[in-house]
């Protein structure tokens, strides 16, 4: 199959950026989307020009690396799909794709479609753990958790920190990605002690951040490869009105022990 | 994730805030302000269209419901007080939250595919300016008389007043977008304020949903239908 391609080309993070329009052609659609890209890129090279610049690394959906906007999808028009495991059987031969980077005040563009997602790192340095003891480690059954309390931080821990959410949210918004995390260990004993402080404290960061706020259009939902539900945002909201109303400046800041 | 250092020491704690400071401070606690005024701004609403409501029993029902409610001018104020507070921090609420949203994508995209966004979450930022624009029309039309486009505006007289400013379509017919507008706006909202408030819906087959739908169509309804009843010929002057 052959498709044309329009992507956007940035040199680095000051550069104008530009759309370039390529062609890949004799595409196989059993081929990955990113090896797709590999195929244009080695034409590329082979003129001489410069490759484009994409982000990966597992290919296997799980680390969260990849991630482009294709024709206003984030990782393309496949549900709970990551841009490495998306297919060409996915697109028709003599499709027009434009393929854009996670577009937000908070991912500069360091590369074409390579964005510098370092504000969600920030967000859990401030957070997203648990503080616990090191040295042996604990007995498996020690801690017992609720199978349901255990199902639902499962789905949560899906987030792979893609920041799909934040490229499909009209508002920019980082609040799929937040909420994923402080439910994730909301749920747990292990997570209780530091509860309120986490809420807060990841609260404040991301919008420190610059991040947009939640309309719940539920677009992040729509988009998020790993499928986490606008619920958890209610749940975060939660967290956060509860410690933000009920938690005094000491305790808050007493267990903040990491 | 990312080529830049973690600059966790830069970050203030926010645990050392007052409880306010907290709130109206950060974007969740804004979207509480959102969500409050708005229950309130919609327990209005339900009032007033039942108070409306008694047009359709005749003049007489709806100008001693118009004196009753001015029976008590202390209550009036307080209330009338009550709800420029709640329009002026929804106002607030929107403007702190809508400067975030916008400067949070200073490039947009080339091609845009919304896959969830329904026409009303869309429209939030629109329907609520030309709400605030009704209610102040609104209130000068038929509270203080001070635009009475194609009829005299009788002091104390509800009945006519409703049903002579109404017969003039252009005015009518401005009621009905406007009701359109809060049609979309409540459907919205009214799901969209229990996620904001930390209660968990999902976005269809939910109990949020069905609040809100239902919410819509009551309240909607109940207004829409005196314009419409006074174009039709079904509600005149005696
Ligand atoms: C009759 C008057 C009004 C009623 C009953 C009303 C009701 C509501 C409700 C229930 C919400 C949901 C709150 C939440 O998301 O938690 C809301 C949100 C909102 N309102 Fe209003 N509102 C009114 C007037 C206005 C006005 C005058 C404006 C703007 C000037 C406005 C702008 C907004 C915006 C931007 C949102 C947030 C949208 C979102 O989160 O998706 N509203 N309103
Ligand atoms: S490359 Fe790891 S998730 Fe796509």
């Amino acid at each position: 199959m052959n498709i044309t391609l329009h992507v956007w080309r940035q040199k680095n993070r000051n550069a104008e950026g530009a759309f370039v329009t390529y062609q890949a052609r004799d595409i196989s659609p059993d081929m990955s989307f990113l090896e797709m890209l590999d195929v244009v890129n080695e034409g590329l090279i082979l003129k001489g020009e410069e490759p484009i610049a994409f982000d990966h690394d597992c290919r296997e959906g799980i680390c969260g690396q990849c991630g482009v906007v294709v024709n206003g999808s984030p990782h393309g028009p496949r549900k709970a799909t990551t841009t490495c495991q998306l297919h060409m059987r996915s697109f028709k031969d003599g499709d027009e794709l434009t393929l854009e980077p996670w577009r937000a005040n908070a991912f500069p563009v360091i590369k074409d479609l390579i964005v510098d997602r370092g504000a969600f790192d920030r967000i859990i340095a401030v957070g997203g753990f648990i503080t616990a003891p090191t040295g042996n480690a604990p007995d498996g059954n020690a801690i017992l958790v609720p199978k349901l309390a255990a199902d639902r931080s499962m789905d949560a821990a899906a987030c792979i920190g893609c920041g799909a959410c934040v490229a499909a949210c009209p508002n920019g918004s980082a609040m799929l990605f937040v909420a994923a995390k402080i439910t994730h260990l909301g749920y747990l004993p292990q997570g209780q002690p530091e509860r309120d402080r986490r809420a807060l404290a990841m609260v404040a960061r991301m919008d420190e951040e610059g991040f947009g706020t939640c309309t719940n259009h539920g677009e992040c939902e729509a988009a998020c490869p790993k499928e986490i539900p606008i619920e958890f945002i209610a749940r975060m909201n939660r967290d956060f009105l509860k410690a933000a109303l009920f938690t005094p400046a000491e305790r808050a800041a007493a267990s903040d022990g990491g | 994730m990312s080529s830049s250092a973690p600059a966790v020491a830069a970050v203030q704690s926010p645990a050392a805030e007052s409880r306010l400071a907290r709130i109206l401070g950060s974007s969740i606690g804004q979207k509480l302000v959102m969500a409050v005024t708005g229950v309130i701004l919609s327990g209005f609403i339900v009032g007033h269209m039942v108070g409306n409501l008694t047009v359709f029993k005749g003049a007489e029902a709806i100008n001693a419901y118009g004196v009753a409610l001015r029976k008590f001018p202390a209550l009036l104020w307080a209330v009338r007080f009550g709800l420029l507070l709640s329009v002026g921090l929804h106002i607030w609420a929107y403007l702190a939250l809508s400067f975030k949203s916008w400067g949070a994508r200073p490039q947009g995209y080339k091609v845009a595919a919304y896959k969830e966004a329904s026409f009303a979450s869309r429209t939030m930022r629109w329907t609520g300016p030309i709400l605030g624009a009704f209610v102040i029309f609104h209130i000068l039309h038929f509270t203080t008389g001070t635009i009475t486009p194609g009829f005299a505006f009788k002091e104390g007289d509800v009945f006519h007043n409703l049903v002579a400013g109404l017969s003039y379509a252009p005015v009518a017919a401005f009621y009905i977008v406007a009701m359109a507008c809060l049609a979309l706006h409540v459907f919205h909202g009214v799901w969209s304020l229990f996620q904001s408030l930390g209660i968990s819906q999902p976005r269809y087959e939910s109990t949020a949903r069905r609040v809100a739908t239902l919410f819509t169509i009551a309240v909607v309804g109940g207004f829409v239908i005196i314009p419409i009843a006074v174009l039709a010929g079904i509600l005149k002057l005696q």
